[in-house]
């Protein structure tokens, strides 16, 4: 019989017994494996379901084209491309469309789109439905330039019904058109409005441009030659799309967060583990005499091994099926209540469903098995590794003689990290950027029994005045090891919030500069939906009493790249010499004759756009050559903005419409007064649509809106410290109460009760010092790697470090009393225990 | 009750055994020693002369320098680990001055433990706990935890465990060396008792005068080797 075999109940007996004797102690080990599961597993849930409904929402919006042109910026091409793809090889058919960002009615981020209906059957026959209204012959209001369809969320939100008549405001025009029908295969939450081709091109003042040719490719044709052909025909400021662009497309405007809301997830399972370790290795050291029993007694040293990572698989187990479960409730209550980007505000339009995957589940209750196995490891191999004859004794110093403690582990740990830092992000991710947190992290706990040492050395040699002082410093430098045990989980997890919250800290505080750079003016308008001044409406706004100096500007969209989402364009009046704008860096006057523009620094990151980069915009049927003369700081437009001067902008686009304005008003008259008058002297149909805020209720805004994105961030923190801070009171319980022994040799050598306490507090509080010194300095160290490589390389920003000294000392302070308080507590109750007894029994 | 060695060979055997500690001091060299089924032998001698390793020796927990022991005519040099941890699996049993009996198990299943080790199955391993619990004075009590009985009581429970599963050889290191005269005194008859009726080879390493005194053999450990006399 194999030894194994032969001793499972004997190993069955021991288990329970153990975790009849400690439940709490295991229950906590579960919860902690089971919170980062369910964390980790309810944030996967939450992004899987966005960027499905994303996916299906766009589907339905590209319809069912093989191939999409879009124009790379919202003044669309010449039509004259159309004539052109029809005529490339292997084309099938072509529907012209364009589309404008528009409000209708009541409802504002509506997508007009005109087509052909003819054409559009052919290609994108969702875009099209049946009109409602019975009687009404099919295709009889199809080329009616007063008819508009509209999708069910646009209806219900602008306010008609079918058959009235609705407003529609788009390239800052306004028409009435009237509804007759549903776009019944428009997909949720998603506001589109359909009108005829010819109606959308004359009536928004678009003729002769188009935004987009929907393709449909002849059976058998190759897509990459069709596409290569058209490339060859196509204007430069027209480019082509397919499928697997536009999913690629949606996936970059967020994976990033995604990303790094997956990774805090994923952080939250390892401090698990972390605590699954911390709590193993206690019970082990404990069980030490128990283990060397059984090894007289004749179990093998791989099943006690075994019996070892069995209780940590049992612990994995129970913990992921519970994440599993409570990680489903969270995404379902977070999608509900938040949407599916967590408050990120990336994605637009209805709530999505949740959707179970089973294979990610099966992933992550893996993923918390192996925590908690990998976190029962090293205590099974220093439990198979127990000598029984030396642990039988029961003189022997339970916890490892207090020798040199090397520190190279930890070194070589944090030299690994300090190196990941240099390597690249691999597709946006900053894959290596987190891996050097994971490295530093294990580095750091490596190091704390030397650290634990080190910095409780100078203590133990100094006479401390008291017996009890001295008791907690001889024995926190004597066993270090343990002491660091209890300080992994705390350390872990106040590392890793320190991390985030100077992160968040510097990220919130350079936002808060930045706005105050960017809003020199005292009043500023914004027009929503489609809206915009023309020539007119701007004299009538600049002559307004009480306006000292007016700046338009007008922001829109340029695509640069059919797998990256558009960027913005700004234009505005930027002068010739060096702007106002919050420049990074040095400044590149242009060369006479070429046009100077000025990247943000997410732009100049994702498209290499950098000071002095000559680069060929597709601005114009042929493109133009813009020279980039500096870099500005940027958190508004995480896909990258170029600004560039007004006038060069209406040079090449010949558009005169504005979309914003900076307004400076006379001294002496009140704001609020000039945004009312100016707002009296919109145009009517706009002046709804339109935001008049004085700086510093964008600010708040703005700040409101960061914020609400790090809502997720801050709720996982608090969890994370939550488990940690249990974490500290469990293993300050585990300890103290294996320590019964020396409490009652204690009092038996005339230590009063109160002494004892006294010296468990300081201990507490020794290590709950230790460990806060340890977790800031971790912290911190990670946090510039959040700061210089995780966020450059994901989010493309640059941010100044700014340290929450408050928060850090609230941090100090409040592990040193919980330590403190939690080694009281536990140990009132071993010292409840009869101190005779406590001397005579063995464990 | 089986017995063992019915032949008459010796149940433990040690061949020129020497054994030295780190720093080069030599334990005891060139040691022998025969221990018979049915044979109880006492090891006396001064504290740090190497008693306890002695029977750490011969348990197979720790090796020697030179020699052989055989245990129940296994040769221990030549077995690995694994087969050492199964010779004190089958066929010792242990008795330590801590009793070192668990605290969450029942009295039933502390004795139980080495046969259910040995994969008997939990209902015939209880039943024997319960026989062996009945014999050494403690019958009816194999629900009992630990933390109710009394030092004399938890040793009689080791004494129990120690013979659960018959094995051809006890080890005990100063079975009574934490108990009271008057309860190592009944101990002691207890455990004499117990271990005659097994027909087990028993080495004891004791200070104690009255433990020395019931055995067959009185061997006094020093640095030359065993020296000794047979019991009066």
């Amino acid at each position: 019989m194999r030894p194994e075999a032969a001793g499972g109940l004997a190993a069955r007996w021991m288990l329970l017994g153990e975790w009849r004797a400690h439940p709490a102690r295991v229950a906590t080990a579960v919860m902690a494996i089971a919170v980062g599961v369910a964390l980790a597993f309810a944030v996967h849930l939450i992004n899987a379901s966005a960027l499905n409904e994303f996916s299906k929402a766009l589907r339905t919006v590209n319809g069912d084209a093989d191939l999409q042109v879009r124009s790379a910026s919202p003044q669309g091409f010449a039509e004259s491309a159309y004539p052109a793809a029809a005529g490339v090889e292997g084309i099938a058919a072509v529907s012209p469309g364009v589309e404008f960002a528009a409000s209708v009615g009541a409802a504002t981020g509506v997508t007009l789109i005109g087509l052909d209906p003819l054409r559009a059957a052919l290609v994108t026959p969702a875009l099209l439905s049946a009109p409602t209204g019975g009687q009404a012959a099919p295709g009889a209001e199809v080329f009616d330039p007063d008819a508009v369809r509209l999708s069910p969320a646009a209806l219900a939100d602008a306010g008609v019904q079918i058959g009235g008549d609705v407003v529609i405001t788009a390239a800052g025009i306004t028409r009435v058109f009237r509804v007759v029908g549903v776009l019944s295969a428009a997909p949720e939450g998603r506001k589109l409005a359909v009108i005829d081709i010819a109606a959308a091109q004359w009536r928004f003042g678009q003729l002769g441009r188009l935004q987009r040719l929907d393709l449909k490719l002849a059976p058998g044709a190759d897509a990459d030659r069709v596409s290569e052909a058209l490339r060859r025909v196509l204007p430069v400021d027209a480019a082509i799309s397919n499928r697997q662009t536009a999913g690629r497309r949606s996936d970059s405007l967020s994976r990033a967060y995604r990303v790094n809301l997956q990774m805090l997830g994923l952080v939250a399972l390892l401090t698990g583990g972390f605590l699954v370790f911390s709590a193993q290795s206690l019970s082990v050291a404990r069980r030490r005499p128990q283990f060397a029993l059984l090894r007289v007694l004749g179990t093998p040293r791989r099943a006690l091994m075994a019996q070892v990572l069995a209780e940590g698989a049992i612990v994995g187990v129970f913990g992921a099926g519970a994440g599993l479960a409570v990680g489903f409730g969270i995404a379902a209550t977070a999608l509900r209540l938040l949407g599916g980007d967590l408050g990120g505000g990336y994605f637009q339009g209805g709530r999505p469903q949740l959707v179970f995957a089973p294979v990610a589940a099966a992933v992550f209750f893996g993923l918390g098995l192996a925590a908690a196995i990998l976190g029962a490891l090293l205590p099974a191999r220093a439990a198979a590794r127990a000598e029984p004859a030396v642990a039988l004794k029961g003189a022997g110093e339970v916890w490892g003689a207090p020798g040199r403690i090397s520190a190279w582990t930890a070194t070589a740990l944090l030299c690994a990290g300090a190196l990941a830092t240099t390597a690249p992000a691999i597709g946006g991710v900053s894959v290596f950027g987190y891996l050097a947190i994971a490295l530093l992290l294990a580095g750091g706990v490596t190091a704390m029994p030397w650290l634990a040492r080190l910095m409780l050395t100078p203590l133990s040699r100094r006479d401390l005045g008291s017996a009890w002082a001295m008791l907690a410093a001889q024995r926190l430098w004597g066993a270090p090891g343990q002491g660091a045990l209890a300080l992994c989980g705390i350390v872990a997890s106040t590392s890793l919030m320190i991390a985030m919250a100077v992160m968040v800290t510097s990220f919130r505080s350079s936002v808060t500069e930045w706005l105050g750079q960017i809003l020199p003016a005292d009043l500023y308008v914004r027009m929503d939906g489609g809206g915009g001044l023309d020539p007119q409406a701007q004299t009538r706004l600049a002559t307004v009493p009480g306006v000292a100096h007016i700046a338009f500007r007008r922001t829109t969209s340029l695509s640069l790249s059919p797998n990256l989402p558009p960027i913005a364009l700004i234009a505005e009046p930027l002068g010739k010499g060096r702007p106002t704008l919050p420049l990074i860096g040095r400044y590149a006057p242009p060369p006479a004759g070429v046009i100077s523009v000025w990247a943000s620094e997410p732009a100049a990151r994702i498209y290499g756009l950098n000071t002095g980069v000559r680069r060929r915009l597709p601005l114009g049927p042929r493109g133009t050559l813009v020279n980039v003369a500096g870099v500005w700081r940027d958190y508004a437009h995480q896909q990258g903005a170029i600004s560039i001067d007004i006038g060069d902008y209406e040079r090449l686009t010949g558009e005169h419409l504005r979309t914003e304005a900076a307004v400076t008003v006379t001294p002496g008259v009140a704001p609020a007064e000039v945004a009312r008058r100016l707002r009296a002297a919109l145009p009517p149909a706009s002046a709804q649509q339109t935001l008049i805020a004085e700086p510093r209720e964008i600010r708040a805004r703005a700040l409101s809106v960061f914020d609400r994105s790090f809502l997720v961030t801050y709720g996982l923190e608090a969890i994370a410290i939550l488990v940690g801070l249990t974490g500290v009171g469990a293993t300050f319980a585990a300890q103290t109460l294996a320590r019964a022994k020396e409490f009652g040799m204690l009092r038996h050598v005339g230590v009063r009760r109160g002494q004892v306490v006294a010296m468990l507090a300081a201990e507490g509080a020794l290590l709950g010092a230790v460990g806060a010194v340890a977790g800031i300095a971790l912290g911190l160290a990670m946090s510039q790697v959040l700061i210089h490589v995780v966020n450059p390389q994901s989010f493309n920003w640059t941010m100044r470090t700014q340290i929450p000294w408050v928060l850090l000392m609230g941090v100090t302070e409040s592990l040193v009393t919980t330590s403190a308080g939690a080694a009281v507590a536990a140990g009132w109750r071993a010292l409840s225990a009869d101190a005779i007894r406590a001397v005579r029994e063995d464990w | 009750m089986p017995t063992h060695g019915s032949d008459n060979s010796p149940i433990l055997r040690l061949e020129r055994l020497t054994k030295s500690v780190s720093g080069g001091r030599t334990l005891f060299a060139n040691l022998d020693l025969s221990v018979r089924a049915g044979e109880l032998v006492a090891v006396t001698g001064e504290s740090g002369v190497g008693k306890s390793t002695l029977l750490n020796l011969i348990a197979g927990l720790d090796r020697s320098d030179s020699g052989e022991t055989w245990v129940d005519g296994l040769a221990l040099s030549v077995l690995d680990d694994d087969a050492r941890t199964n010779l004190r699996r089958d066929r010792i049993g242990f008795v330590f001055q801590a009793f070192h009996i668990l605290p969450h198990l029942t009295l039933a299943r502390n004795v139980a433990l080495p046969l259910a080790l040995q994969g008997v199955p939990a209902k015939a391993a209880l039943a024997r706990a319960n026989e062996m619990l009945e014999a050494v004075d403690l019958g009816g009590r194999g629900d009992e935890p630990p933390s109710n009985l009394s030092g004399g009581e938890l040793q009689r429970v080791a004494i129990a465990r120690a013979l659960a599963h018959r094995p051809a050889l006890i080890l005990a290191d100063e079975p009574t060396g934490n108990l009271d005269p008057e309860t190592a005194a009944r101990v002691l008859d207890i455990f004499l008792c117990q271990v005659r009726q097994a027909g087990a080879a028993a080495v004891v390493v004791t200070h104690s005068e009255s433990v020395a005194a019931a055995a067959d053999r009185r061997l006094t450990l020093t640095a030359e080797g065993l020296h000794g006399r047979h019991a009066p």
